[in-house]
């Protein structure tokens, strides 16, 4: 006896072919001018970072890091992987925009925006209050338990973030301030000791400018979203 | 003798086509996240290291 299950239909496969060709513009677009940004601001203070993971005595003399042949693979990897991160949010962030549109909140890219503060919020405010971005040569907790109070982070965070914007009463905005509180009066996994190769200077120019560049890479991806969404484009 | 039985979903409404591209589509994307900010395995670990630590990732 063969059992024929019933492939998607044709209205599910559009609405996830429109979503999938949004997300691929807008999230290929956003991680370009990510990769622009951190290569122009944050890339310099990694290099810098590096070279007092390799020898913090010879790297204490150097103020600026000496200029060295630039390395194409590299760059092109973090090009790629760049576009590829902010695909995944693209996804993600459409697809709460989708489902808010079905009760009531249209796309549109002033709304775009809005969206992507609150995508920069949860995936990078909210962990980063925690954990704050590290470059090479900081100490840190093991990486699988900072992953995991990442994770949940993020979970709190989204939920929190979304029955403040969608809750009616009183209680779904108490349950928002808890979730938002939560993670970080557990706190985030960290280090045995302190100690570590790069000046704190350094770390601390690294940890704003990631934040900065995020900031301005999720609005940018929120209006891209909005403009791709009811545009000729996203029907592929 | 081979019988084929053809399960017929009922008509799906817009909202319902919705609901599963929206959960296939967030499912993609966390999968992408975790594939390219997360895995720790070693060849994927080095070539996203740049991107991870400036995009605010537990790295190493």
């Amino acid at each position: 006896m063969t059992c024929v299950t019933q492939p998607a239909s044709p209205a599910t496969k559009l609405m996830f072919q429109k979503i999938a060709v949004s997300a691929l513009i807008a999230g290929f677009g956003a991680g370009l001018v990510a990769a622009l940004l951190q290569f122009v601001f944050v890339q310099p203070l990694l290099l810098h970072a590096e070279l007092f993971e390799i020898d913090p005595h010879t790297a204490l003399d150097l103020v600026t890091v000496p200029r060295g042949p630039f390395d194409v693979a590299r760059e092109a990897l973090n090009i790629v992987f760049s576009a590829l991160i902010y695909t995944g949010y693209a996804f993600v962030l459409l697809a709460a925009m989708v489902w808010a549109e079905d009760r009531g909140e249209p796309i549109s890219p002033r709304a775009g925006i809005l969206w992507g503060i609150a995508g920069f919020i949860t995936m990078h405010m909210a962990p980063a209050f925690g954990l704050a971005p590290d470059m090479p040569g900081l100490n840190g907790a093991d990486v699988e338990a900072r992953q995991i109070w990442w994770y949940g982070t993020v979970a709190c965070t989204g939920i929190a973030l979304w029955l403040i914007a969608f809750g009616q009463n009183w209680a779904m905005w108490g349950a928002a301030i808890v979730l938002l509180a939560a993670p970080h009066l557990i706190g985030a996994p960290m280090p045995d000791t302190l100690t570590q190769a790069a000046p704190p200077e350094l770390a601390a120019s690294f940890a704003a400018r990631t934040l900065g560049v995020a900031l301005a890479v999720w609005s940018t991806l929120g209006l891209l979203l909005g403009s791709v969404w009811h545009s000729k484009l996203a029907e592929g | 003798m081979t019988k084929t039985i053809a399960t017929t979903a009922p008509t799906q409404t817009k909202t319902s086509s919705n609901v599963l591209s929206v959960l296939a589509a967030g499912i993609l994307g966390l999968g992408i996240i975790t594939v390219a900010g997360h895995v720790q395995a070693a060849t994927l670990h080095d070539a996203a290291h740049d991107v991870r630590h400036t995009t605010g990732f537990p790295c190493h």
